[in-house]
């Protein structure tokens, strides 16, 4: 197994859960998804598909391992706080939160990307199901 | 398909771009990704940067846009050249103009040609070459004139002249020759202009118009077109047949007699 590089973030092994073909909350969607298949599960389908679903993680990491060989331990241990206390600002389960604060935080207030542009989640077509995902939320279902 | 940008030695004279997995599907016909296939140059002269594009773009063998502009705004002191896959270079000059803005804005100084320029190969090297864009950013400020040289994986020349596209190395025997420092404004325009045209005439990638860019400190022109170096033929005669040059010998005319012998009749549903 490669542990360095982008190899080691293959996945070994699919949970079977997500083999369920039925829509709904919580199972495949053949519809959205195409065909449940072992191969598209594993394998990437682009060269950059894997770097890029890190990108933002391995970004940080850089920043904040950075900040910690100038500024020392303190300075990353504070940031991640913060970064912790503004991700529990969300709204109802099944709307999405703008961020605001993680944005600001990151730095992403001040540049756009194609984020911004292409397959925004705010007009995304599709959402949750409001009752289940409130219900799921509360320990309800 | 994915196209992959011109890679640094040259792959191939038509422009450098491949469509992946053209060789694996022998059925289907991946639709070609609309590209630049051009030649765009820039100098450093005595007062600034001129900056230099043909205005052909292609679509595999056949010509897309006869006259496309390859200068593309960044700041109000730097514009990019732009080859490869038309898309990614507007995008790309796009995202990097309104980036460049809102930095500008949060520093409160004028946009530096290096900032530009790090942000250009910052973003083209994460995603390793995918993004077709091939560029030649010039501009002046407060530190003087500078022009780079972008490709599509990240790398980047700071150099007096650069050429990009297919029809760059037409373009860089012309200012190899040529090119000398401290040119004055008339000459140096003269010499981006001839680059230009021996793209357009030795490379079939390249064709029809000649745009100029000339930045300095005190000015901007966006020259488009400076020369127009390719006019269509005048048609010299009329090809039309006057009626009457058929002479007509005999007209017969036959009555079709036909009778209706079904009818029916279905209604629409309009509710």
């Amino acid at each position: 197994m490669n542990t360095r590089g982008l190899g080691s973030q293959l996945k070994d092994s699919i949970p079977v859960a997500e083999f369920s073909a039925s829509g709904a909350f919580g199972g495949h969607d053949t519809l959205r998804r195409g065909f449940t298949s072992v191969k598209n599960e594993l394998f990437p389908n682009h060269p950059l598909e894997l770097s890029e679903k890190t990108f933002q993680l391995n970004h940080d990491k850089m920043n904040f391992s950075t900040l910690r060989n100038i500024q020392g331990l303190h300075a990353p241990l504070k940031l991640q706080m913060e970064f912790k206390a503004v991700k529990q600002v969300q709204r109802l389960p099944f709307l999405h939160s703008s961020n605001l604060s993680l944005d600001i935080l990151r730095g992403n207030d001040e540049s756009i990307d194609f984020e911004d542009i292409l397959n925004d989640p705010l007009q995304s077509e599709v959402m949750g199901e409001p009752h289940m995902m409130v219900e799921y939320k509360l320990g309800l279902l | 398909g994915w196209v992959l940008g011109a890679l640094r030695g040259g792959l191939a004279a038509v422009g450098g771009a491949w469509v992946l997995g053209a060789g694996a599907c022998k059925g289907l016909q991946i639709p070609m990704a609309r590209k630049t296939g051009t030649t765009i140059a820039g100098i450093v002269y005595k007062d600034g940067i001129i900056l230099g594009a043909d205005t052909r773009a292609t679509e595999g063998m056949v010509v897309a846009d006869k006259n496309c502009s390859k200068i593309h705004f960044i700041a109000p002191n730097i514009y990019c050249c732009g080859a490869g896959t038309a898309a990614d270079t507007e995008m790309t000059t796009q995202l990097i103009s309104s980036n460049l803005e809102l930095h500008s804005l949060s520093t409160g100084r004028l946009p530096r040609v290096v900032t530009a320029n790090r942000m250009l190969k910052q973003m083209l090297f994460r995603y390793q070459g995918y993004i077709g864009a091939s560029l030649v950013l010039g501009g002046v400020e407060v530190n003087g004139p500078h022009l780079y040289s972008i490709y599509p994986h990240g790398s980047t020349d700071k150099l007096p002249y650069v050429t990009m596209g297919s029809g760059s190395l037409a373009a860089m025997a012309v200012f190899e020759d040529n090119f000398k420092p401290e040119m004055e404004e008339e000459e140096a325009k003269q010499l981006v202009r001839d680059a230009i045209a021996a793209g357009i005439f030795n490379d079939l990638g390249s064709g029809s118009n000649i745009d100029l860019c000339v930045i300095s400190k005190n000015k901007l022109d966006f020259l488009r077109p400076y020369d127009v170096a390719n006019q269509k033929g005048e048609r010299c005669g009329k090809y039309k047949c006057e009626k009457g040059t058929t002479a007509v010998l005999t007209e017969n005319v036959v009555v079709l007699a036909l009778e209706v012998m079904d009818e029916t009749v279905q209604t629409m549903d309009t509710s």
